[in-house]
């Protein structure tokens, strides 16, 4: 079913590209495959735990700058002034160390459950956050599946903070400021498509060194942030039975189902109302 | 009373009249120091104070929310739970309008007025929980139109739905206001606003359960199944009858003086029959909580805690008292049956916080517990509408029969 309903939108797609211009029909498309997202792949083997991202992060979006470190054991998380952590893990394979921020789904949760649209998947790939649009729901934190929308409880004009891959600097044709400061080169830039391939290639390279695994390939639908890993993802702290399908996949049923109740329940009200109107012995006009 | 209702009836409407009539009907009436206003006049006040802090310092200044619990007792238990509660008003319209039964005329405006003064304040309740509010009306203007949210969803519906319900509440408004041509009017469009309204109505109560559905790994799996917004639905029908049966009995004593020999009579017969339609609605629910139960293959989840918990609830809170309504219902006890809507009730807030709070990161390190604030408002928000309510029935036709002029065929 889904199969065929995927090609038939194949079809209008086709179709639709000979009339509009075809890059214009591309971007629009929000679905999982074809799509040229820009994305960011990490490789934890290469992360040295310098906390270069996160200093550069702060500066880039003018928060503070990190007073804690890396530390095993310890869990440091996001918060509302801080986009990104690194973490140490003890692992099979000895110190670890990996860095967390949103994944930027490809099918976002956040995005669809936002009732205003303030949470935005891009075209480019980022999900962004507008101000101007967002009421304050919270609604995207309860459906995020890897928590990272953030909320400022202590303000009167809070918003919502979580990494948007420098939207703003990729406008200016600028790659995002961790991966520019990166000294390890454990970050990468690029679309997709391509960090897909590198990760594919360099875990063929190197069969020993990487589990063979990328993190957000398929998980949650698939994101347009990717993870290497020298150990299974469990030991890193990742989620791993996070569903493959995309997370808004879960309330389509039900909004599926929506305009089909408002078309038949009027009416089969209306029918119901005709047919016992006469039952009633006590026949009133109106009320 | 009496002297209001003939000074408009004198009908040369001469405006300063009017002008009289509404200045005296704004003034208070009835005793000032019953319990409920001991009570719920410090509370109130106290929760003004919450509030203005909270607008002033920000939600995390009166609630114990966290970045992993976004939602807590102000989302969980008065929008979702009390919506569930306000369900009786389309149940009700769909017997009254829908199936024609007229034996339950007499409790259609109370209800109605119940449910829509719940929509209101539980609708205000929800913009104290938004950081932004001054952005409430971006879904409605479309500066964002999140087609594919949920919430998008039941924001609308709940406005539309609040317009259907004083659409359905209007023509007491304007036998209250001796408007006889506009009753006319508004009364010819309530089969319109009821089967709207129904319509809304089966739509957001699952809603409210559907919201949940993207918060698969975070809801404890035992409330968590796709069927959220079915089970939903079925028990908005018994928990806003239950509420029906409830406040009932509680107005029957309260505004004695309001309600005529023959509508006290009926509505013991009334109450009799909802709770045959109470024990059917929750063998329904029950029926389908086993079947998601089987289907979810949960039987692994018994053992612990939160296993246990589960088995109170339906066993407790939804076994028996539909037991309870069917044994009464079978031997006319009005009693009983009082007593099986209050566990129903209590049921349904069990359940809804389950699904909300309770079972919302049930495995985290910490738990979210409300504040002392967090009640205080909640109770706020509830003894306001309780306010409002006893002032629109001390002054319209809700529980009393519509005024002579409205004539027989009401
Ligand atoms: S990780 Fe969460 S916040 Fe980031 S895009 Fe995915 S759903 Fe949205
Ligand atoms: S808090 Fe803002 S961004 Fe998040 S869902 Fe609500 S309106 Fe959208």
């Amino acid at each position: 079913m889904s199969i065929n309903r995927r090609n038939f939108f194949k079809v209008l797609g086709v179709t639709g590209a000979t009339l509009a211009v075809e890059k214009k029909v591309q971007g629009s498309t929000n679905s999982n495959e074809d799509v040229e997202f820009y994305g960011i792949l990490y490789d934890s083997t290469r992360c040295v735990g310098c906390q270069t991202c996160e200093f550069s992060c702060a500066e880039a979006n003018n928060l503070p700058e990190p007073e804690d470190y890396p530390e095993i054991g310890v869990i440091r998380k996001t918060n509302e002034s801080r986009r990104t952590v690194v973490n140490a893990f003890d692992t099979s394979k000895g110190e670890v160390y990996v860095k967390r921020q949103c994944m930027h789904c490809n099918s976002p949760a956040c995005a669809s459950a936002c009732l205003t649209q303030a949470m935005h998947k891009t075209n480019e790939g980022p999900v962004i956050w507008r101000g101007d649009k967002c009421m304050g729901c919270r609604y995207c934190m309860v459906s995020c599946p890897f928590d990272v929308p953030k909320f400022e409880y202590q303000s009167p004009n809070p918003k919502i903070t979580k990494c948007d891959m420098c939207f703003s600097r990729q406008q200016e044709e600028k790659v995002p400021a961790c991966v520019e400061n990166c000294p390890a080169e454990a970050l990468m830039f690029g679309t997709r498509r391509e960090l897909l391939q590198e990760a594919h290639k360099r875990i063929a390279e190197n069969p020993d060194l990487y589990v063979n695994h990328i993190y957000g390939e398929n998980e949650a639908g698939g994101t347009s942030f990717l993870y290497l890993s020298p150990v299974p993802f469990e030991e890193l702290g990742f989620n791993t039975s996070l569903q493959q399908d995309s997370y808004p996949a879960l309330s389509k049923g039900f909004l599926y189902s929506v305009p089909s109740i408002f078309v038949l329940w009027p009416i089969m009200l209306l029918g119901i109302h005709k047919a016992t109107k006469n039952n009633s012995p006590k026949n009133d006009e109106d009320e | 009373m009496n002297k209001a209702e003939s000074i408009v009836l004198n009908d040369n409407s001469s405006i300063k009249n009017r002008w009289k009539f509404l200045r005296n009907e704004f003034r208070p009436k009835g005793k000032m120091f019953t319990w409920f206003n001991v009570i719920s006049v410090p509370v109130i006040l106290v929760g003004l104070v919450i509030i203005v802090i909270r607008f002033w310092k920000g939600i995390g200044s009166v609630t114990n929310l966290t970045q992993e619990v976004p939602w807590g007792l102000w989302i969980g238990f008065d929008v979702v739970t009390g919506v569930a509660f306000a369900g009786g008003a389309y149940v009700i319209t769909f017997m009254v309008y829908i199936l024609n039964l007229k034996k339950y005329h007499s409790i259609v405006r109370v209800t109605v007025l119940n449910g829509f003064l719940a929509y209101v304040f539980y609708a205000g309740a929800l913009l104290l929980d938004l950081g932004r509010p001054w952005n409430v009306i971006n879904p409605i203007i479309g500066n964002g139109f999140g087609t594919s949210s949920v919430l998008f969803l039941v924001a609308w519906h709940f406005l539309l739905y609040m317009i259907a319900q004083l659409i359905e509440f209007s023509p007491a408004i304007a036998e209250w206001l001796g408007a006889s041509r506009a009753r006319k009017i508004l009364s010819g469009m309530t089969l319109g606003a009821v089967i709207f309204g129904i319509t809304l109505s089966t739509l957001h109560q699952s809603g409210l359960g559907a919201l949940y559905l993207m918060a698969k790994e975070k809801i404890h799996p035992l409330w968590y199944s796709e069927f959220i917004p079915i089970l939903f639905f079925v028990s908005s029908i018994f928990a806003g009858l239950s509420m029906v049966i409830f406040e009932g009995s509680i107005s029957r004593k309260v505004f004695s003086d309001q309600i005529s020999a023959k509508n006290h009579k009926a509505h013991s017969v009334i109450v009799h029959n909802l709770s045959k339609i109470c024990a059917m609605a929750m063998f329904a629910y029950f029926f389908l909580q086993i079947l998601v139960f089987v289907h979810g293959k949960r039987w692994n989840y018994l053992g612990t805690p939160m296993g246990n918990w589960y088995l109170v609830e339906m066993l407790g809170f939804v076994f028996l008292p539909m037991v309870i309504y069917f044994v009464s219902y079978r031997n006319k006890n009005i009693t009983w049956i009082k007593v099986a809507s209050v566990i129903t009730m209590l049921g349904i807030i069990i359940n809804r916080l389950n699904v909300t709070v309770i079972g919302f990161r049930w495995d985290a390190a910490t738990h979210y517990i409300p504040s002392w604030m967090e009640i205080v408002v909640t109770l706020t928000v509830l003894f306001t509408e309780i306010w409002i309510f006893r002032w629109v029935i001390n002054r319209m036709p809700v529980l009393r029969e519509s005024p002579a002029w409205v004539g027989e065929n009401h």
